[in-house]
């Protein structure tokens, strides 16, 4: 897969990392980024203010980030894991306490020079955490059952705080990705057969709870899903972003109506058409064929990961790249479901298209990781 | 590393075996993504595309121009002048309380008008532009023009409004427009769009109602792009409307002009027509009051004492007004007769100054009685016991049928609003109306145009043209549409013996210009405009056999709603009839004093085209009359013709 032809018998020191990069994932990341800045730039009627240029200064912020993390050795990253994933609990529990408030929820940790979502954080902290919990337990043990309780508890621990938020997109996230950890370490089948048969339980309850004393989600939560599973009902109210969001991709046709052409954002038809929404003004402007091509673009990105993962021996570096790949795209699958409407609108931007600072720099540091881990690799 | 290498090699298998299905799952979960995409971008495309159009699409009237009314000679009767509002624009002003404060330092705006327009500033989107003052001057157009720079937002706007540049005149023609309300819409079974327009006017009476079809034209359409919030972004596309159709009418508007003028503020109606085509030349109702006052919402300063008048002048009495025709219904009595064979002209009457019928005596005016009368001379002093005589012979359904036959008791409908059908009484219609067998005095009573018998001035006129010509002449308003000549009216002979309808003008002939016909005073002597008629004074109360004893009431003494009311038909000139005239002075007294001298005046004014030489008159009337017209000069108003004044 190597795209240098070098066989080199140890791990490259000092400035040479540089040559040992994967690539052609930076590359793909810079396009997909690249996509972004077009989106954003399109969105604001043709303009770089107000979203493409802070944009743009983030993404080199985040791309010498991601150099930085990448230089580091990858095994002090994961010695580094415990620290990290506390550290992040307890910012959490800070935004719980400190945090600013948001349309509704309290998300945000003001550090002065940056807004931070420390459940950003906790995305990538989370997977270190377990990757670095899985390559530190011997493999016999990983199917029993006190080793199994504890990474559970290490991923509902920030769960429950992500929820409290309330942000349940989030959560969903980090449960789908500490799972999906789970599952690639090696977690015997028979827990995943009970925890998915017990979450088909825990939906019944949801639903049965609502409107009784020990209600589970917020009535807005409530009505989301309502929208999501009829639509139709309510256009022009709860279902307004749904509607005009398929009305924007459906109108992009094959080809799309042209760069900043495409009307239903250009108009405000569409909600928050420079975060969630700003797949739907590419799917508008650019059609079928953009639309697919981002798609593409996604599905190389996680290709690549899932390959240099499974080509490196170490088992803390496959763990960690495959968790963060695994991140992404649960980022970009639930985003893009939501907005064509097959998931209710939980509020999950479009992995480093969308606007948003934090998002943008948490995911460039990850995949900073994931070209630690591959410098690093064992040869 | 610190686990054996054989240890490590099955975990990173199994890791391997893992990631492998993970990754397979997620790239499925991607081709759904696709196929979802596929499904909404290709698939369903069109409908998506059909709803984002109708998203950001638009579509707003442009209110056509009405068409605009003008009298047989092409003179304006209603047009559309610009008239200015001033709006503004909240998101534009700024400090809306400021500019408030600054615009009315600059025009005047009411108390009222000013915080009505704060609150609706307050109230509605930013971007909509509110009327603050309508109707205001150019004058306050150009200082708020002036003082742009310290009114940001504030703009004036042009629209049009509807004038009517003759006034009182044709108020009861051309009647008026005014916004459009919720009534008219539920009268609609499909209301036009164009009508919910804010501003938009609609015809509410006479013309401008009945022809509001034709007046209106039809909306342009202009699709606008908007956005989410309803805000304008810009213009697409734009189909202009039609224009409404102009209308010319038949109406001479310098002889209406005359008409109103000489009727003044007397409670009174004239129609004249034109014998051969039935073509109105005027048709007036007095008192009447200025339309214009109407269009912007009257005051109720203004409209109180319009609808509180005794003289009713919001009412047309040429069509809606239905009258005791009294004595000038006495050619439809005779003609029954002579039609009938049931007497010739010569047959002889002796009247002594009653009739006694069914042991009830009915009365002629005169007390004495006209001793022995025939037809010329009954009609020519007016005898009523000889109609009584006839009335008996001939029986009342003969009558109904001749009157029918003369237009009386039918609709003709112009384009008025509220025409009057009158009544032509017959057994049956008082059976079922009013649940009462008929009696021959009912029968002696409508030989003289009493009882139950009621026509409107119209009726009246269009009789007399019918008497004058032998044809069904049939009335005619509107003379053309857009330029097109409108049909005229049936105009097909009445099918009678011409001998009596000559026998009647001659009678009617005497009537004006015989020393003893009633209206001798009124004749006029210039010999190619001699004019026949009659005179008729109609009750409006019983008089009692105690009241008649003592001698009937003069009609000077009586509280004015109880005068008689005073008629008078008339065709001119006597041998080549042009024009027909009824006159009609509500609570007048007596037709020959009252009314057939008005019948002269506007004769003679349409005769001869405009104001009449004085030897028209008679020489003992001439130096009233000039007096009259040196009066009446001064209050016809300019006119405008069409064509000139606007290029």
């Amino acid at each position: 897969m190597s795209y240098l032809e070098y066989t080199v018998k140890s791990v490259p020191t000092g400035f040479r990392k540089i040559l040992h990069l994967n690539w052609p994932l930076a590359l793909l990341l810079g396009t997909v980024c690249g996509v972004g800045f077009l989106m954003l730039y399109s969105v604001a009627g043709g303009s770089f203010t107000p979203w493409a240029e802070p944009q743009i200064k983030r993404f080199g912020l985040g791309l010498a980030l991601m150099m930085g993390v990448a230089m580091v050795p990858v095994w002090l990253w994961r010695n580094l894991s415990g620290v990290a994933y506390g550290g992040s609990l307890i910012l959490l529990v800070l935004v719980a306490l400190i945090g600013d408030e948001r349309k509704g929820s309290q998300r945000w940790l003001d550090l002065g020079f940056i807004d931070l979502q420390p459940s950003e954080l906790m995305k990538i902290t989370l997977v270190m955490f377990l990757a670095a919990y899985y390559d530190w337990l011997p493999a016999k043990k990983v199917s029993k059952p006190f080793w199994v309780l504890l990474p559970v508890l290490i991923i509902l621990a920030p769960t429950a705080l992500v929820l409290e938020q309330p942000d349940l997109g989030t959560s969903i996230l980090l449960m789908a990705a500490g799972a999906g950890l789970m599952f690639l370490a090696g977690v015997h089948w028979a827990y995943f057969a009970v925890v998915i048969a017990s979450g088909i339980g825990l939906i019944t309850a949801v639903f049965q709870s609502r409107d009784t004393t020990w209600q589970l989600l917020n009535n807005y939560q409530y009505r989301r899903i309502d929208t999501f599973l009829n639509p139709a009902a309510d256009p022009l109210g709860a279902g307004y972003h749904i509607t005009q969001s398929k009305i924007a991709l459906g109108s992009g046709g094959w080809t799309g109506r042209g760069f900043m052409q495409g009307t239903q954002s250009r108009l405000n038809f569409l909600p928050e058409k420079h975060t969630d929404f700003i797949f739907t003004t590419l799917a508008e402007e650019f059609g079928f064929i953009g639309a697919i091509s981002l798609l593409g673009l996604y599905a190389l990105i996680i290709i690549f990961c899932v390959v240099t993962a499974i080509r490196n021996k170490d088992r803390f570096s496959s763990l960690l790249t495959l968790g963060i790949a695994l991140n992404f795209f649960l980022f970009f699958a639930v985003n893009m479901s939501m907005v064509m409407g097959m998931a209710p609108v939980v509020g999950v931007p479009l992995p480093l298209v969308s606007y948003g600072g934090s998002a943008m720099l948490v995911l460039l540091l990850a995949f900073g990781l994931v070209q630690s881990a591959h410098v690093h690799r064992p040869r | 590393m610190r686990r054996n290498r054989a240890e490590n090699d099955a975990s990173h298998a199994k890791l391997t075996r893992r990631a492998a299905l993970l990754g397979g799952a997620q790239l499925l979960f991607m081709g759904g993504l696709a196929a979802r995409m596929r499904y909404l971008q290709v698939d369903q495309a069109d409908q998506f595309r059909l709803l984002a159009e109708e998203n950001r699409i638009n579509i707003r009237l442009i209110p056509p121009a009405r068409g605009e009314i003008f009298d047989r000679n092409g003179v304006r009767l209603a047009e559309n002048v610009p008239s200015y509002r001033i709006v503004m624009v909240r998101e534009d002003a700024g400090d809306v309380d400021a500019v408030m404060a600054r615009l009315s330092r600059i025009i005047e705006i009411d108390l009222e008008t000013y915080e009505r327009a704060l609150e609706e500033l307050k109230r509605s989107a930013p971007f909509l532009p509110v009327t603050i003052v309508e109707g205001v001057s150019w004058d306050e157009v150009s200082k708020v023009s002036v003082n742009a720079p310290a009114l940001p937002g504030v703009t004036p706007e042009v629209g049009l409004t509807r004038v009517y540049p003759r006034g009182s005149d044709f108020a009861h023609v051309v009647g008026r427009v005014g916004r459009v309300s919720q009534k008219d819409l539920d009268a609609l079974e499909n209301p036009d769009q164009v009508l919910r327009i804010p501003r938009f006017q609609i015809g509410k009476l006479n013309v401008e109602a009945r022809a509001e079809d034709a007046l209106r034209g039809v909306a342009g359409t202009k699709q606008v792009e908007v956005n989410a919030t309803g805000r304008v972004m810009r213009e697409l596309d734009r189909r202009e409307g039609q224009s409404g159709a102009d209308l010319q009418l038949t109406i001479d508007s310098k002889l209406q002009g005359y008409v109103q003028a000489r009727l003044g503020s007397e409670s009174a109606a004239v129609v004249i027509i034109d014998c051969e085509s039935g073509d109105l030349a005027a048709i007036a109702s007095a008192p009447s009051y200025d339309p214009n006052l109407f269009i912007g919402g009257i005051s109720s300063a203004d409209y109180n004492p319009l609808l509180n008048s005794k003289f009713r002048p919001l009412v047309n009495k040429t069509v809606q007004g239905a009258y005791p025709p009294g004595s000038t219904f006495k050619m439809i009595t005779a003609m029954a007769a002579l039609e009938d064979g049931l007497i010739s002209p010569d047959d002889t009457v002796y009247c002594p100054g009653y009739l006694e019928v069914a042991e009830r005596k009915f009365h002629c005016w005169k007390r004495a009685g006209h001793g022995w009368v025939d037809l010329t001379n009954s009609l020519k002093q007016s005898c009523d016991v000889y109609y009584y005589d006839l009335a008996l012979k001939v029986g009342i359904e003969k009558i109904t049928a001749m009157a029918n036959r003369f237009g009386l008791g039918i609709r003709h409908d112009l384009a008025l609003s509220s025409v009057n059908s009158g009544l032509t009484p017959t057994k049956d219609w008082k059976r079922t109306a009013r649940g009462a067998d008929w009696v021959i005095g009912d029968t002696v009573n409508a030989s003289i145009g009493q009882g139950f018998m009621l026509a409107s001035p119209l009726q009246l006129a269009v009789m007399t043209a019918r008497i004058a010509t032998g044809r069904a002449v049939a009335p005619r308003l509107i003379k053309s549409r857009d330029g097109v000549e409108q049909p005229l009216g049936d105009g097909t002979a009445l099918d009678m013996n011409d001998n009596n309808l000559r026998k009647m003008r001659r009678a009617m002939y005497e009537v004006v210009n015989d020393r003893r016909g009633t209206a001798y005073r009124s004749r006029i002597i210039a010999d190619e405009w001699r004019m026949a008629g009659k005179t008729g004074t109609s009750q409006v109360r019983n008089i009692t056999a105690a009241e008649r004893a003592r001698g009937v009431t003069r009609n000077a003494d009586l509280p004015w709603e109880r005068r008689d009311h005073a008629l008078f038909v008339g065709f001119a000139p006597y041998d080549k009839p042009r024009y027909a005239v009824s006159v009609l002075v509500e609570h007048g007294g007596g037709g020959s004093t009252a009314a057939a001298p008005i019948a002269r005046d506007v004769m003679l004014q349409a005769l001869a085209g405009g104001e009449p030489p004085l030897n028209a008159y008679p020489t003992g009337a001439r130096a009233r009359i000039k007096t009259q017209q040196n009066r009446l000069r001064n209050v016809q108003p300019e006119v405008s013709i069409k064509g000139k004044d606007q290029a």
